[in-house]
């Protein structure tokens, strides 16, 4: 028995049913429902160990209850620990980890709306994922749900918080907003023009993607992946596949992991383009932002050139990617990457320079480490708050362990500490992009593909250009897909926004906004 | 300042001509699906992959004749179809100018003697490919949730005329994410880059609806979007145009059936152009509001419209 595991018994003692060694870098263990609390504790505080997601699923047909996985992260050791607990359907109620975690409070509501249960002792009891016009008793994620034609709307408002006192007032934003982005609803309470609160109320772009993806064929999984959040679409689809591959033991060769890193990072290039060139463009320096969004074309340009897709859709695929890039091309990827360095190195250096920009950007919207932290923040905005952290090195996947590269880390947690994160990781992806092209060896762009395994689950992850996203996805009795849970980054990042904002005036929102870019439709799903 | 100058300077003009943007297939771009005619026999493979049955069959024993339909509304060009034809029939061509008025316009349908059909080695049975639902040519907004809200005045083409009438220079739009996956947020916005410059169309994005002529509406529809979605097409005054941008616009795409979503803008407001694609490229968003307008430049007089 591992060390770990026998120090967890030696703590736990009999909180903990059995530990065992899961697919991969996954390890079990099975808890009682009352014990939750007790283990996430010991988890965290003894190990060090750090809660990504929770995901909740209907499995009465198979063991007569419904399943959670609390699911851990042990840097140490480049390991995942799934805590595992049953909750019964006559007794609907867990233990809710919220006051303890502060991460995990929305990932409980949406257990609550979707699966019908009930976190006990949850400090905030209204609804998240589903809005007030849908009816009680109907949860979309049980299993005998089925799929009903019309599902009625009742009567109900979302209740916000107030803030009450003299000169105070309250601005909704939203779900339409003033430029081309995603709905959400946001709601300031001020004081003259400093926000003194927000509040986000969010899921209107919720279109029940996990649902969809039950039953679905991989192939089919992956291309709903891919529209999780468009931007981002290669990195749901390869954590998606990286989950299918764990599921049906395929081996995905040298030559297609090194391909996925190419193609990850030109993904994160557009992003990173577009977020900063979204910073120049709401400080009102339009130079900076049309440079960048050339630049950002013609990225898209070269990866439809590359792939025949702007947003990278149709690349990755169950045991490997679809596309080749060959010798010839790869001389020609490189040099027209080396041409798009040298002319994003040009704009970035005016950049620094501005000072109508610089003024707006520093100690704007900041997020202490300690929030960031205790929120549970991911990627670049994590990263800029000082907290240094990134699945491409601490958990390493595709080709990522055979690369090197930095992992930028600022400590003011600022809109210019995100814009200078970004900007390092833009330099990161060029020289990640020449190194991955070098090292890559020859071979099968796909392996050998199999079957999923039945009755397993089997969890692929990403660092997306926002930040970790995870897919976890269990399999039922004849190996069909039972359960898919996208655990988005955006879904971590956005609760950090109310703190961002606080003490801020309501003008530099925007700014602010744009500088964490969070994905609506990711954190919907 | 000088540097910036310089940079200016350096880069000149990026700006492509509305003839240049669509003289020729971007390089390397996969586009819609074709299907050749010639080489198709109807054998039914290609129906299996297609993850939003964009691709269906159907026989009628009683004719002896098998029908094959494709729908672009439905179809979210993810090249699935292509390598699994044993006869090659299917090629992606780069084709992405495909916006149309009707849901109709955009289906291809073939039809195949069934027993000539069955000769073919790869034939499969259209009772175990995956089945679709009566297609909705159609509009049925009026059945919305909130289809009360809606003026009948409102509604319809008739006020074509005075529409192009009054747009003939300019035209305000309001973009309205009912739901996307932010693709289509992606291409609608490069439309602004230096590259595209929609603006000098006379293409202008808007903040609010009530200063717009048309909404720009773009994802399934979800169920929590609905009601926003009619408040925003109520809040634009008259006479307005709708188009429905991308695939789950049209149709639902590959979130259609979900039980948070309502499917297609059409089932909420009356929509006057689809521009199908997944996302559909800028060029191809461009084609679609000059659709509305009435105001494809034709490539001999796209020079009227380039500002040089």
């Amino acid at each position: 028995m591992k060390p770990v595991f026998q120090k967890l018994k030696e703590k736990l003692g009999c909180a903990i049913l059995e530990v065992s060694e899961g697919p991969a870098k996954e390890w079990r263990v099975f808890a009682a429902k009352d014990s939750i609390l007790k283990v996430a504790e010991c988890l965290v505080e003894v190990f060090g160990m750090r809660f990504l997601f929770l995901s909740g699923s209907d499995t009465r047909k198979e063991n007569g209850s419904f399943t959670l996985h609390y699911v851990f992260s042990y840097v140490q050791q480049d390991q995942f620990l799934i805590v595992q607990t049953r909750v019964e359907e006559k007794d609907p109620q867990f233990p809710s980890l919220a006051r303890f975690l502060p991460q995990a409070n929305w990932h409980e509501r949406e257990i609550q709306d979707l699966l019908g249960l009930v976190a006990a002792g949850h400090p905030d009891s209204r609804r998240l994922v589903l809005h007030e016009d849908w009816p009680h008793g109907l949860f979309p994620l049980r299993k005998d749900f089925g799929s009903p034609e019309k599902i009625p709307r009742i009567a109900g408002e979302y209740i916000f918080e107030r803030v009450e006192g003299e000169g105070i007032f309250e601005i909704p934003v939203g779900p339409v907003h003033a430029g081309i982005i995603e709905p959400g609803h946001f709601r300031f309470s001020s004081a003259g023009e400093s926000i003194l609160k927000l509040e986000i109320h969010h899921f209107y772009t919720h279109k029940g993607t996990e649902k969809s993806g039950e039953g679905k064929t991989p192939e089919h999984l992956l291309c709903l992946a891919e529209r999780i959040s468009g931007d981002n679409s290669l990195a749901h689809a390869v954590a998606c596949a990286q989950a299918l591959e764990s599921l049906g033991q395929i081996e995905v060769p040298s030559r297609a992991q090194f391909l996925r890193v190419v193609f990850l990072e030109m993904e994160r290039l557009h992003n990173h383009m577009s977020d900063i060139a979204g910073i120049a463009l709401d400080v009102a320096f339009s130079f900076g932002a049309s440079q960048l969004m050339r630049v950002k074309e013609t990225l898209l340009r070269l990866n439809e050139q590359l792939v025949g897709t702007r947003l990278l859709r149709s690349v990755a695929t169950l045991g490997g990617v679809r596309h080749n890039i060959s010798e010839a091309r790869k001389e020609w990827l490189i040099r027209e990457i080396k041409k798009i360095k040298d002319d994003f190195d040009k704009t970035i250096q005016i950049l620094w320079q501005v000072d109508s920009l610089m003024d707006r950007v520093e100690t704007t919207g900041t997020i202490k480490k300690e929030v960031a932290e205790v929120l549970g923040g991911v990627g670049p905005v994590a990263r800029a708050s000082g907290i240094d952290r990134d699945l491409r090195r601490d958990h390493p996947y595709a080709a990522y362990k055979n690369l090197f590269f930095r992992v930028p880390v600022f400590m003011e947690g600022d809109v210019e500490s995100r814009m200078k994160v970004r900007v390092q990781e833009v330099y990161e992806s060029f020289k990640l992009i020449y190194d991955a092209l070098h090292a890559m060896p020859q071979g099968p762009l796909r392996g050998e593909i199999k079957p999923l395994r039945p009755s397993q689950n089997a969890l692929g992850y990403v660092e997306s250009p926002r930040g970790e996203c995870f897919h976890w996805i269990s399999t039922d009795g004849q190996g069909k897909i039972s359960r898919w849970k996208i655990q988005s980054p955006s879904f971590s990042n956005w609760p950090l926004i109310e703190y961002a904002v606080l003490e801020n005036i309501v003008p530099d929102f925007p700014l602010i906004n744009k500088s964490m870019n969070l994905s609506y439709s990711g954190n919907d799903r | 300042m000088f540097r910036i100058l310089k940079k200016n300077m350096e880069i000149g003009k990026v700006t492509l001509p509305y003839a240049v943007l669509t003289a020729k297939t971007p390089e390397g771009f996969f586009g819609a699906p074709e299907i050749d005619p010639a080489k198709c026999t109807g054998c039914g493979k290609c129906v299996i992959p297609c993850p939003t049955q964009a691709l269906t069959i159907a026989d009628r024993s009683a004719e002896a004749k098998r029908f094959f339909h494709l729908s672009y509304g439905d179809c979210i060009f993810c090249g699935h179809c292509g390598p699994v034809c044993p006869h090659q029939a299917i090629s992606f061509k780069g084709k992405y100018q495909l916006a149309s008025r009707t849901k109709k316009e955009l289906c291809r349908e073939s039809h195949f003697s069934l027993p000539e059909c069955r000769k073919d080695a790869a034939f499969i049975p259209d009772d175990v490919l995956p089945a679709k639902g009566q297609a909705d040519d159609g509009q049925s907004f009026s059945q919305g949730d909130f289809s009360g809200r809606l003026s009948i005045e409102e509604t319809g083409l008739k006020l074509k005329d005075k529409i192009q009438r009054l747009f003939g220079r300019s035209l305000h739009i309001r973009e309205v994410d009912a739901g996307s996956c932010n693709g289509c947020e992606v291409e609608i916005v490069n439309l602004s880059n230096p590259i595209y410059d929609a603006e000098r169309f006379g293409v202008h994005f808007v903040a609010s609806p009530r200063h717009a002529d048309m909404l720009l509406v773009t994802g399934p529809v979800t169920r929590q979007m609905e009601l926003a979605l009619v408040k925003t097409y109520e809040a634009t005054p008259s006479p307005k145009l709708v188009v429905a941008c991308g695939t789950c616009a049209i149709s639902g795409g590959i979130f259609e059936g979900n039980y948070a979503v309502i499917g297609g803008v059409d089932h909420s407001v009356p929509v006057d152009v689809y521009i199908p694609g997944c996302p559909p490229r800028p060029e191809a968003i461009l084609h679609g509001i000059f659709l509305a307008l009435d105001k494809i430049p034709a490539r001999l007089s796209a020079r009227n419209w380039v500002q040089e």
